[in-house]
């Protein structure tokens, strides 16, 4: 009688248990010496405590670190959008987790569906509310391009035509990968912002 | 299961007590005329016999030369259902007396057919457009009903 294998975490490797004690002095010993001291002399307190780079370094590292977009949906892209924040594809690796009820506290809208012009004065009002720097996600072909409705009477053919858009994401709905890979394009874009119209490290 | 009563029977009850009303019957449908569908409706819907207390949907269908109207309605306690139908002809206010004081859900039912299709119901208590936005030009499920040119601008621009 054949036993069953041992039953282990999809996605751990072979021989890493997963109640393994995780070695934090080895982690750290590891990293602690990637980096030279400065040739400054520091005093002692002060050892491993600073770090230098350029403003707009950390200005878009602080920005696309915490994206925090609109809890905001208008079809079925919405549920998409919805997994991409549950448990299994996990927006909050992003810091993005915090789908905030107010325009006023985000940083991205994704617009989730079909937008219809009788809807889009209500969006557009949404997007006028949030504070700079906003980005916005056309998420899925309807709001891209009208998709399957374009040409229809009641159908915005994309939302570009009442707000800027940053990132189109395909799919009629896009799988939360998808939706994922957009929204690290978007980070990519926050990346390469700059305060004095210079890339950064330029 | 809900039996259909068939045209040719309900239009038999229907001439015994408004003899002008049925223009037509056929295994599905009665067709009546226009202007007596109150009284044929507030009939069927009273009558305990008939009892057509649930009215399922009114569509509309263009047929270019003429529109018809399908009224669809069920009676629960009987386990019945039935169809009525009206031709209305005419295409710039084709117009129809509401049954909204029979059946009040023909309030959205009739705000719809009007916002699409552009037919008319006197004496609707309030026959607005219910899914298209006020100002909105033409019914756009009617044949005829052509596109607005592209491209839409936003107003204050994108």
């Amino acid at each position: 009688m054949a036993s069953a294998p041992p039953r282990r975490c999809p996605g751990s490797l072979p021989g890493h248990h997963r109640h393994e004690v995780f070695d934090h002095a080895r982690f750290l010993g590891a990293n602690t010496h990637r980096f030279p001291d400065p040739v400054i002399e520091l005093p002692d307190d002060l050892k491993g405590n600073v770090a230098l780079t350029s403003v707009d370094a950390l200005l878009n590292w602080g920005r696309r670190s915490a994206v925090w977009p609109v809890a905001f949906g208008l079809a079925c892209c919405v549920f998409e959008m919805l997994a991409t924040a549950m448990s299994r594809f996990d927006i909050s690796r992003f810091g993005m987790e915090a789908f905030r009820a107010s325009p006023r506290q985000a940083d991205l809208l994704i617009v989730s569906g079909t937008l219809t012009w009788k809807m889009a004065p209500a969006v557009r009002r949404i997007y006028d509310q949030m504070a700079e720097p906003k980005w916005v996600i056309a998420m899925g072909v309807c709001a891209t391009s009208g998709g399957p409705y374009y040409q229809g009477y009641s159908v915005v053919p994309g939302v570009n035509h009442i707000m800027p858009v940053d990132v189109y994401v395909p799919g009629c709905p896009p799988r939360p990968d998808a939706l994922l890979y957009g929204i690290m394009q978007l980070h990519d874009k926050i990346r390469k912002y700059s305060l004095t119209r210079q890339p950064a490290g330029a | 299961m809900t039996t259909a009563v068939s045209g040719q029977d309900l239009a038999d009850i229907l001439r015994q007590r408004l003899p002008e009303a049925v223009v037509a019957s056929d295994d599905v449908a009665v067709l009546v005329r226009v202007d007596s569908i109150v009284a044929v409706c507030s009939f069927l819907q009273g009558n305990p016999e008939q009892d057509f207390k649930l009215l399922n949907s009114i569509t509309s269908v263009d047929y270019i030369d003429h529109f018809e109207l399908v009224y669809r309605i069920t009676s629960l306690d009987h386990n019945a259902s039935a169809v009525l139908k009206l031709r209305v002809v005419g295409r710039d206010e084709p117009t129809v007396p509401s049954v909204s004081s029979v059946w009040a859900g023909a309030n959205l039912q009739e705000r719809e057919v009007y916002d699409l299709m552009g037919i008319h119901f006197s004496g609707h208590p309030n026959l607005k457009r219910v899914f298209l936005w006020e100002g909105f030009q033409g019914h756009p499920l009617r044949r005829d009903y052509l596109e607005p040119p592209l491209p839409y601008t936003w107003p204050q621009g994108g």
